[in-house]
């Protein structure tokens, strides 16, 4: 784990997008994967989403 | 394959095969059925007298003067809310309109042929920039402009559509998006094309050649000043106007997309959406196996660059049905297309590759007319799905123009607007039961 921080951060971040702003803005090599969970997390959506498939 | 997923196949299928030519001109009341002289038509989903904003409520009374109703604003107003007019939505005449989108009974409009699957899509003429009825301005230079549009612009390309034997619209834009446009907020290249095409034969009608009229003279001298004097002939005078005006092509291009989104409407089981459109104060979305009904909820203020002097502030929410583009696989779904429009709604060339890739997200199929040069000649995502938005909690991206919220004084700025995701939510419940 402390070889980790020692070395050269290559870092992917999904969801929020913030986190990587602040690691882009330090300077950090980031890959922001856009994602937000299904349906926006709305377990009713979700089920009515099952009816559709 | 699931029963919806075949159905929203062969909707996307019938979406893309439509082959829509332009073929004629008329008078709205002669050739749109059920069109009537009480009844005006407007963009968006269905509303009352009441809840019209500013620059559809200027757009109306000024359909009225225009149509001898009233004699002026007063007039016109307690008119509109006596109930003798009626309001119907375009879409419910197979029309559309840009942004107020006002039809009224004497105007005359394009009228476009469906020559695969059969029927007509139509819209009516655009009056160019500036103070203009779409944007409800309804002062004397806007109605005498809309009276030679109708008495002198639309008898000559009238004339010169039926020598040329037709016009096919989606080879015209298929053209445009290798040439920078988006087929929505950019038309440059589609109005180039358009003229391109329709030039010879309006240098030989009839009606074109005439010098002297009884109709209202255009004022041409932003053109050139040559046209100052009013000696040029018919003919010359359209191909200036058309030339003055990059969005001479867009309603004719509009009512094509119709076209498109027409035969893709009434496939069983399909979760596609076959119209979006906004009044500026709704924006209402139908579906392919829902038949008529719409879901709506209200319109949002549009994202963007404003003109100088104007702000948020003074913005209307989203109106007209310009966004039929989007709907078929154009406009902000072709962003990657039309790198150059950034500079007039705002970001960078590198956000309309995020755009058009998100847009993959939530629709059907990749368009087999529509490319993209720059993505290898990706085909435009197309056949937005009811269930993908939800799911991907992505509504479709749209370009617009900015329109004031006060009748009469025009469009504001040009931006981004996101549609309600309720109406998805409220189509997607539709869909389940």
């Amino acid at each position: 784990m402390e070889s980790l921080f020692k070395s050269e951060l290559k870092v992917i971040n999904m969801g929020l997008e913030g986190f990587a702003e602040t690691l882009n803005e330090r300077g950090t090599t980031v890959m922001h994967v856009r994602w937000q969970p299904p349906a926006m997390g709305d377990d009713d959506l979700l089920s009515l989403l099952d009816k559709l498939k | 394959m699931s029963k919806i997923d075949q159905a929203n196949q062969e909707a996307v299928k019938r979406m893309m095969l439509s082959r829509p030519v332009w073929v004629d001109i008329g008078r709205a009341k002669d050739v749109i059925p059920g069109m009537k002289d009480n009844l005006f038509l407007h963009a968006g989903p269905p509303i009352t007298w009441d809840r019209m904003s500013g620059p559809l409520r200027g757009a109306i009374m000024g359909g009225l003067i225009y149509e001898g109703k009233a004699k002026n604003a007063e007039e016109a107003e307690k008119l509109a809310a006596s109930g003798e007019i009626e309001f119907a939505p375009c879409h419910h005449y197979n029309s559309v309109g840009p942004m107020a989108g006002v039809i009224t009974p004497s105007q005359m409009v394009f009228i476009i042929e469906d020559k695969e699957w059969g029927g007509y899509t139509y819209s009516n003429m655009n009056e160019g920039y500036g103070k203009v009825l779409r944007y409800g301005a309804f002062d004397d230079e806007v109605l005498d402009r809309l009276r030679w549009l109708d008495e002198v612009y639309a008898p000559v390309i009238k004339e010169a559509v039926h020598l040329a034997k037709g016009v096919d619209m989606k080879s015209i834009i298929a053209q445009a998006l290798h040439m920078g446009d988006d087929g929505h907020n950019r038309n440059r290249a589609t109005t180039s094309l358009f003229i391109r095409t329709i030039a010879p034969f309006v240098a030989e009608t009839e009606w074109g050649k005439k010098t002297e009229y009884d109709a209202p003279r255009l004022d041409l001298s932003n053109v050139s000043e040559y046209f100052k004097g009013n000696k040029a002939s018919a003919a010359a005078e359209v191909l200036a106007f058309m030339h003055s005006n990059d969005l001479t092509s867009l309603n004719a291009i509009m009512a094509a997309c119709k076209s498109m989104a027409l035969a893709a409407h009434g496939v069983e089981h399909s979760t596609m959406v076959t119209t979006m459109a906004r009044n500026g104060t709704d924006f209402g979305i139908r579906v392919s196996s829902t038949g008529d009904k719409w879901f709506t909820a209200p319109a949002n203020i549009p994202d963007g660059l404003y003109f100088s002097g104007f702000t948020s502030d003074d913005a209307n929410g989203d109106i007209g049905d310009s966004v039929i583009t989007e709907t078929v696989g154009i406009g902000g779904f072709a962003m990657a297309a039309a790198p150059a429009i950034v500079n007039f709604i705002g970001g960078s060339p590198a956000d309309a590759f995020d755009a058009t890739n998100e847009m993959y997200e939530i629709t059907i199929a990749e368009n087999n007319n529509f490319n993209i040069p720059a993505m290898d000649f990706k085909g435009t995502p197309t056949g937005i799905d009811v269930r993908k938005v939800v799911e991907k909690g992505i509504v479709p991206r749209i370009n617009t123009g900015i329109a004031h919220k006060e009748p009469g004084v025009g469009q504001v700025g040009a931006g981004i607007v996101k549609p309600p995701m309720e109406m998805f939510i409220a189509a997607l419940r539709e869909l389940a039961k």
